[in-house]
């Protein structure tokens, strides 16, 4: 291999772009070369609404396990975790651009630039977790409840959301088996280990309805045999009760799609918007 | 589809992946097409993970490349489906995946339906090291979104696979 081949030989290498071989120096456009023309007979508001909700849902949930990372219980759980979250941060960035790309503003604009009341991710994407058992237990909700939603968006009208959900599934499918293996290993364990498995199962649950409710911009349906199905086997072989629980209520009906976030929404932008606001106009 | 001159494939087909660089974007099977237009040079590769950084790096380098190889105009294009799989890994690739001490992926299971939940450990696969298939996955993540650790009890040896995708 001569040098002009090696990839170490590039590291000193002036790159075109502004890139250079150390990541995250150079942020483009992720649809940047990806044919975007929505289709005649698709709804150009409701596809970039469709897109702008199911952004925030993995924008926000990616900060949200960002926020473990150093906290976990074992390096390898650290990498898991950081792991899923650029997952889902990649598929942030994809739907975000999207969505940007028919509102006319950058993803950056949309993650960093918006307030509170304008970010329309579901509530549950938002809760913070008070320990691992909670952790493993939202994902667990989560990934399932996206994976069965990416499933039936493969076939969207728009080729690019079908797109970005055809390949999210796939990262969907082994974070959901991630999180199950953690809850059945807990449910499953001691005494103490299974009943705080219980205890974030009753905390989380009441978030699960705005799941599988109406909204204004939801286009395809949930479908929701499919994920109870998976829940009732990960819950059966951890030994775990489906929680009874009475699901959170909106303000006036509406809730985190309609913009009507819980008290924790506000403290996660303050954190996830403050750099890009102090500095607008700044490039790293 | 090939449209291009040998010079400009073979020029884009070298390109490294900085992740795991003793690939290139042909091995691993992301380059889906090198096609000569009247603006230019237009390649086409397949993005890997949703947020996986190395993309705009390989598109740099692609562009780099080809620049230097004499083609002024060079466009870099993404196709997002169908969605890459690790099992476009050519032959090649694998050889050199293991020949690093990386074991390839295993061929990626077809489902119809909803995709089945897996709550017992995924077969481990063989060391890349000395062949046994006594191995089992010490982490189900890696250094990065494409890797997991294993351990041989045979050699003692850990080593990283790729996964299946």
């Amino acid at each position: 291999m001569s040098t002009d081949d090696s990839p170490y030989g590039l590291l000193d290498d002036d790159h075109d772009d502004g890139h250079r071989w150390a990541f995250g120096t150079g942020f483009a456009d992720p649809l940047a070369g990806v044919e975007g023309a929505v289709p005649p007979g698709v709804d150009r508001a409701a596809l970039a609404r469709y897109c702008l909700a199911l952004g925030d849902d993995a924008l926000i949930y990616s900060h949200r396990l960002q926020q473990w990372v150093t906290r976990m219980p074992e390096l390898e759980e650290e990498t898991a975790i950081a792991n899923i979250a650029l997952d889902l941060l990649g598929q942030a960035r994809m739907l975000l651009a999207r969505a940007g790309g028919i509102l006319g503003r950058t993803e950056d604009q949309l993650a960093f630039f918006r307030d509170e009341k304008d970010f329309r991710n579901v509530r549950l994407a938002e809760h913070a977790d008070r320990d691992f058992a909670e952790l493993v237990g939202r994902l667990l909700i989560f990934s399932t409840w996206r994976l069965a939603l990416f499933d039936a968006l493969s076939g969207f009208p728009d080729p690019v959301l079908a797109a970005i959900a055809s390949k999210g599934a796939k990262e969907l499918s082994y974070h959901r088996d991630y999180a199950a293996r953690w809850v059945v290993r807990l449910g499953d364990g001691t005494a103490l280990s299974h009943q705080r498995m219980q205890d974030a199962l009753a905390a989380i649950w009441p978030l699960l309805g705005e799941l599988f409710g109406p909204g204004e911009e939801t286009q395809v349906a949930v479908p929701a045999g499919e994920f109870d199905a998976v829940i009732d086997t990960v819950l059966a072989a951890a030994g775990l009760d489906r929680p009874g629980a009475t699901p959170l209520a909106g303000i006036g009906g509406r809730t985190g799609r309609d913009g009507v976030h819980t008290e924790a929404m506000g403290y996660i932008l303050a954190e996830l918007q403050v750099i890009a606001r102090a500095h607008p106009d700044a490039t790293w | 589809m090939v449209t291009a001159p040998r010079a400009a494939c073979a020029a884009a087909a070298a390109t490294p992946d900085p992740e795991l660089p003793m690939l290139t974007v042909a091995d691993l099977g992301i380059l889906r097409a090198v096609d000569t237009t009247a603006e230019g040079v237009v390649v086409t590769i397949t993005p890997t993970y949703s947020g996986c950084p190395a993309m705009p790096e390989i598109s740099a380098d692609i562009r780099r490349r080809l620049r230097r190889a004499g083609y002024r105009d060079v466009e870099v294009r993404l196709r997002l489906a169908p969605a890459w799989s690790s099992d476009w890994i050519t032959e090649e690739g694998r050889r050199k995946l293991a020949a690093a001490g990386i074991a390839p992926p295993p061929g990626t299971p077809r489902h119809r339906g909803p995709v089945p939940l897996t709550l017992g450990q995924p077969p481990s696969p063989g060391c890349p090291r000395c062949g046994s298939s006594r191995t089992r996955r010490t982490a189900e993540f890696g250094a990065t979104a494409c890797r997991s650790l294993h351990r041989c009890a045979e050699c003692g040896e850990p080593f990283e696979a790729v996964k299946p995708l």
